[in-house]
């Protein structure tokens, strides 16, 4: 729904400014000017990309005509099948048959040609070919591969506004639209912003009133700092990674039976609260097994690679299921840490980028030398780990790794990355099948993204990893630092998280990006003063209030002249509801823990296999943990998480999608754990006084993070008043509305005002505002 | 009175960004295009906004997925040569080498087992049909019986993925949902793609939310589940002690309250949100309406068998698939487990047939009596097919048959599809003689006949245009009407 609306707003500027293309053409929607200077990077790549290269980019098995227009060379070669003619003339559209023909409207003359179902080119992408052409046809190196350079601060027009970095560049950004940022918002909403984007929970009542109370300059600062320093940072800086390392507590697959990764997810969480930095981070979950002496909590971190699925099935072809792991790593790796789509090279030459098919199993090659089987056996063998694994016993837990959280005795096993002494030989896959091997490969990273110069890194995880951090690498930071401001402003600076490639968009700010990254490796890859530096921008601290104006020039707000406002991660609605309730158990790690959950789900979908084939929910503190701690199923994962858009898990997932929808308002009016936490908090609110607009108040507090205005509490109030009532003419039944969830029910406090207030409690959860951001 | 000012306050908006639209494109036909659905859907729906393709044969589908790979040497493709040849071993001439699971793989034998059923020809087409399926032989020329479908997948999970998704791994988005992103929903107060789930007293293979997972497509566009029972879609049931005046009630205030937020902050999402919270309003009567099945006639109770009333029963799923269709649904989706016959092939399908039968028949039967059928594709079968020769021991009655990708049957009824028996196979039932479906192709001719062109059915996601047939696939003319 807001994307129908943003779509609108969006059709609504591009038909202004005289073009129909809305998908993906950053540069092209913004504004309705010409550029002075037609770039080939920003300007006329994209449209290349999206129209052209599919037959006439880097892939030779599908090259038509024997044109390539990703290349410049071979751009302005004279054409092999048109005598005396060219592709490109600099200088000379009419003299350029590209021009000639993306401006004709013969069917049989004009490209893309209708049959490729590819659309027209629109007036203004011709115009802009036009110009370009005229101004020489420049071509430039893709600016994702080309190493990111610090470029001096701009100037802009109210330097009082900037607090630091970040926001001339965003002012900048903003003074070319003629637009002007928003004020600081009010202390509670931004308390309450900081509070869940750096820890994942509401603000207590006593920070708040701490926050509200202090003048000092740096008040909010000081807030930043207490919040970083708690252990929940850790937990809701691990959640991403989570969806990126795609963690689930199953093996997936149809018989979908238990496994421990677990361990490797305490370690997440510890990673981030150490603070270790993101170089290192990698480094270990890539090659941790590879170092020398290797310690039990490197070998874990490599857990990293062992969290997709594993096949149970009676009947595979082992060897069918040992490649599709491979892939998987591959593209965990392609998508996750180095944002690009290096999987579409699986079954031929990329399309768009450059990246051949032999460059794609040079880089599945670093994997390919693993202990790891295709198939250990069917789910009646099953067990929580698989080769290679690593045992972690009691004396492990209390010496060293004292972040994992096990609480009975006995050894638990993680499986991790694990070499063989010999090499295995990695081949081609013809069309990327596992029985189809053609030319032979040796392990190397894709040459346009960084030479793999092998004096300097072996040919091996551990020369990958150390590839991958170097900072010459154009890549690792910019998309890390890109998906770290995704998780602050709900967009990353390049929307489409996964893919810096041709295909991609383009940032919206590339100075800014590019600033940050090279100022994250220039400080050590020290995470926690990345998203310091985030938090205490003006650029992030503004009000989210939206004017006309703003949504009509920039609906999507990727200009952001105006704070980020958008629904809580489907987790973190969940720990807003017990975090406000006090049902919250605040225990970091451990077993994954079944909450309420509606019956028959995981009966209605299962082989009958395993020790998963029925759900048995847990009782007591494990009702009450954090979102993350929920069992992640693959095959059937926790309805109301996905309903809330959390990643199914099944695969490496770099952004989650932003739905609105019927389902989720049921689940807020209609969930036990919703219900059940109404019901605890008016409980514990009555035992202190049973003044309604008092309680009201504060449960409005606890819930929204603000005060309630007059107004507000005047509705809430009377809806008490007509609850209270129809609850004392028995008209509706106090008992039962009270009976939900298993904690126990106070019996010193009375009942009909206990479910007058629940219901008005229930309402506040329900509020837009209380699971958003704000 | 709050509530209308608020609904004013956006008809203003939805006037306003349509006058602004009227500046560059002809506003009466996108503001056609866009207004009534505005509350159904996301960007896609307008940039896809030349949907349907061409004039559409079937507005639904009701596919009932028949989830283990039913025998189609046992149900529809008869093989006499098979009963001939009885325990010999199948010729090397005709196998020629291609892979076999990891469960027959090892065996030295592979001796053909021919069918221990009879088969007679029936209706016009003088299709072959096993007893088994007495009431499905009874429909026959509603039915065009596809012997020649082929898939890549020789195990449960990626052969049903592939069905599903087009693809055998990748967290692709199900074909329900590329169906109701490309065509949207047809009424107001359900969700345009459901799915309802049965297990046979056969041998299960699990079934995996993950097949009707959106996949990069917004999750508005999963598959929601729904059963026949008391709580037939989740968190739908309100809590005992409130009933709908209470939820309406709260529902109002709570739109005041919002309002509130949305005068301040002028986000768009504020608003959308109650729209959506007026829809679970909606859901919360439309739904429990369309699954009781108890208020369904005696004639009906008769034709679909005394289970339709047991709810989670294949009988009462199909009975539901029809009420959801009759409301509107554009994909129902039925899993029914149970047909991995590996051994006891024999008294397993006999079972299975006993579960899936008369109910099959009897959706087809009822939909044509209520003059569904023409524009309602009904689709019938599993993932893959099963071998030609025995799994484990084979005795003059008993056999089991591992799983066979090469050549299976399925059926498909209604919605412009050609009655009759479309492909052949070898005498041996092992390879395709003519007139091969690979699952693209199946793919490619389901979105035709709802008028989509599958070429042109896609989504741009990670740099690349994705379709339901990935890059391969074409449209069997041999199969439409």
């Amino acid at each position: 729904m807001k994307y129908k609306i943003l779509f609108l707003i969006c059709l609504a500027v591009t038909a202004l400014t005289v073009t129909n293309s809305c998908n993906n053409s950053e540069a092209l929607a913004e504004g309705s000017a010409m550029p002075d200077s037609v770039s080939y990077n920003f300007n006329i790549r994209p449209i290349f990309s999206d129209k052209c290269f599919k037959c006439h980019g880097p892939d030779a098995s599908k090259r038509e005509a024997h044109l390539r227009l990703d290349i410049a060379d071979s751009a302005f070669a004279a054409l092999k099948e048109t005598k005396g003619a060219f592709a490109l003339v600099a200088g000379k559209p009419d003299a350029s048959e590209l021009y000639k023909r993306v401006s004709s409207t013969d069917t049989s003359f004009m490209m893309p040609p209708p049959e490729s179902h590819l659309s027209a080119l629109t007036p203004f992408e011709i115009k802009l070919i036009k110009k370009w052409i005229e101004q020489g046809a420049k071509y430039e190196k893709h600016w994702a591969f080309t190493a990111p350079k610090k470029s001096a601060i701009p100037e802009v027009s109210d330097a009082k506004w900037p607090k630091n970095e970040i926001d001339f560049f965003v002012e900048d950004k903003l003074d070319q639209l003629s637009l002007k940022p928003n004020e600081e918002a009010d202390k509670e909403r931004l308390l309450k912003r900081v509070s869940f984007d750096l820890t994942g929970l509401p603000p207590t009542i006593k920070m708040t009133d701490k926050f509200l109370a202090d003048n000092s300059a740096n008040a909010y600062e000081k807030m930043v700092d207490l919040l970083l320093q708690t252990p929940q940072y850790g937990e809701k800086m691990a959640l991403h990674w989570l969806d990126i390392a795609r963690y689930a507590d199953s093996y997936g697959y149809q018989d979908d039976n238990i496994r421990t990764q677990w361990p490797w997810r305490d370690w997440v969480i510890h990673a981030f609260n150490k603070n270790i930095p993101y170089d290192q981070f990698l480094t270990w979950q890539i090659a941790g097994d590879m170092l020398p002496n290797a310690t039990k909590e490197e070998m874990l971190a490599t857990g990293f690679f062992r969290n997709h699925k594993y096949t149970e099935e009676g009947g595979v072809i082992p060897e069918e299921y040992r490649v599709e792991y491979l892939i998987d790593k591959t593209k965990t790796y392609g998508k996750g840490i180095m944002g690009i789509t290096i999987e579409c090279a699986q079954c031929h030459d990329h399309k768009y980028d450059p990246f051949s098919q032999k460059d794609y199993y040079s880089m599945l090659a670093f994997f390919n030398n693993t202990k790891e089987a295709g198939f250990e056996g069917d789910v009646s063998t099953s067990k929580p780990a698989k080769t290679p694994l690593m045992t972690l016993n009691d004396s492990d837990i209390k010496r060293t790794l004292t972040f994992i959280n096990k609480k009975d005795t006995g050894s638990l096993t993680v499986s991790v990355m694990g070499e063989l002494d010999t090499v295995r030989k990695t081949y081609v896959l013809n069309r990327g099948r596992y029985d189809s091997p053609t030319e032979e490969v040796a392990p190397a990273a894709p040459k346009s993204i960084l030479n793999f110069d092998t004096t300097k890194y072996p040919r091996n995880r551990l020369g990958l990893a150390m590839w991958t951090v170097d900072k010459n690498n154009p890549l690792t930071a910019r998309v890390f630092v890109n998906q770290v401001w995704q998780e602050f402003f709900g967009r990353g600076l390049v929307k489409t998280t996964g893919d810096f490639g041709m295909q991609g968009e383009l940032p919206t700010h590339p100075e800014l990006l590019d600033w940050l990254a090279v100022d994250f490796m220039e400080h050590g890859w020290d995470i926690k003063r990345l998203v310091k530096q985030i938090v205490m921008s003006a650029t992030y601290r503004q009000s989210d209030i939206t004017s006309p104006e703003k949504l009509e020039v920039d609906g999507e707000n990727k200009y952001l002249s105006r704070g980020p406002r958008n629904r809580l991660p489907a987790e973190f609605v969940r720990d807003m509801v017990l975090a406000s309730s006090g049902l919250l158990v605040t225990t970091i790690g451990g077993p994954s823990v079944k909450p309420y959950q509606p019956p028959g789900l995981w009966e209605s979908a299962t082989s009958g296999r395993g020790v998963l084939a029925t759900y048995k929910q847990d009782h007591g503190d494990s009702l009450y943990r954090r979102g993350m701690y929920t069992f992640i199923k693959l095959t059937v994962p926790p309805p109301v998480m996905t309903m809330f858009d959390a990643s199914n898990r099944d695969q490496c997932e770099v952004k989650r999608s932003k739905t609105n929808t019927p389902l989720q308002a049921l689940i807020m009016l209609n969930d036990p754990t919703v219900l059940e936490a109404s019901r605890v908090l008016a409980q514990k609110l009555l035992m202190q006084q049973t003044q309604p607009a008092a309680n009201i108040t504060t449960a409005f507090r606890l819930i929204v993070c603000r005060h309630p205005t007059d107004k507000e509490i005047k509705i809430l109030s009377d809806y008490y008043s007509d609850q209270l009532l129809k609850f004392q003419q028995k008209k509706l039944n106090a008992e039962s509305t009270l009976a939900v969830g298993e904690y126990p029910l106070n019996q010193k406090v009375d009942t009909n005002q206990s479910a007058a207030l629940m219901k008005v409690i229930e309402m506040i959860y329900n509020l837009e505002e209380s699971i958003t951001k704000t | 009175m709050q509530k209308e000012v608020f609904e004013h306050g956006l008809n203003l908006n939805r006037r306003k960004f349509l006058s602004r639209l009227s500046l560059g494109i002809g506003s009466v036909a996108l503001g056609s295009l866009l207004i009534p659905d505005l509350f159904s859907g996301s960007p896609e729906d307008a940039i896809m906004s030349g949907l349907p393709h061409f004039a559409p044969k079937a507005k639904r589908i009701i596919y009932l997925f028949q989830n283990g790979a039913p025998s189609q040497l046992d149900l529809f493709d008869y093989k006499p040569k098979l009963q001939e040849m009885f325990g010999q071993d199948l010729p090397e001439s005709i196998r020629m080498g291609q892979r076999l699971t990891g469960m027959t793989a090892n065996q030295k034998k592979f001796p053909l087992a021919g069918t221990v059923f009879k088969f007679d020809q029936y209706g016009q087409s003088r299709a072959w049909i096993s007893e088994l399926l007495p009431h499905t032989a009874s429909v026959v020329d509603d039915l065009c019986i596809i012997k020649t479908m082929f898939t890549e997948a020789i195990n449960h999970d990626p052969a049903l993925t592939f069905f599903q998704t087009g693809a055998q791994v990748g967290n692709r988005p199900s074909m329900g949902s590329w169906v109701s992103y490309g065509l949207g929903t047809e009424n107001k107060n359900l969700p345009a793609f459901c799915v309802l789930l049965s297990k046979g007293k056969g041998n299960g293979q699990g079934v995996y939310s993950k097949l009707w997972s959106n996949g990069f497509l917004d999750s508005f566009y999963q598959g929601v589940q729904f059963s026949s029972g008391e709580n037939p879609v989740l968190y739908l049931n309100n809590p005992d002690a409130i009933n709908s005046t209470d939820r309406r009630n709260m529902l109002d205030k709570l739109a005041e309250l919002n309002d509130e937020n949305y005068k301040e902050f002028g986000d768009p999402e504020i608003t959308a949100k109650v729209q959506q919270y007026e829809l679970a309003y909606r859901m919360q009567t439309a739904v429990p309406e369309v699954t009781d099945l108890n208020k369904e006639p005696e004639s009906i109770v008769k034709m679909y068998g005394p289970e339709c009333l047991i709810p989670g029963t294949f009988a009462a799923n199909c009975l539901l698939a029809r009420k959801l269709s009759e409301n509107g649904v554009r994909f129902v989706q039925l899993y029914h487990q149970g047909w991995d016959g590996h051994d006891n092939l024999p008294s397993q399908i006999k079972g299975q047939c006993m579960d899936a039968d008369q109910a099959s028949a009897a959706l087809i039967t009822d939909l044509k009596q209520r003059g569904m059928l023409d524009e309602t594709l009904v689709i019938w079968g599993g993932e893959f097919g099963r071998t030609n020769y025995c799994q484990g021991t084979l005795t003059k009655d008993n056999y089991g048959r591992d799983h066979h990708p090469r050549c299976f049957s399925i059926w498909m009824a209604g919605g412009g599809v050609k009655p009759g028996v479309y492909g052949e196979t070898d005498e041996f039932g092992y390879n395709i003689a003519k007139d091969p479906v690979h699952v693209h192709d199946f793919h490619a001719t389901v979105l035709n006949l709802m008028g989509l062109d599958h070429e042109k059915l896609t989504y741009k996601h990670q740099g690349r245009r994705y379709r339901l047939t990935d890059v391969s696939g074409n449209v069997v003319k041999g199969i439409i009407a």
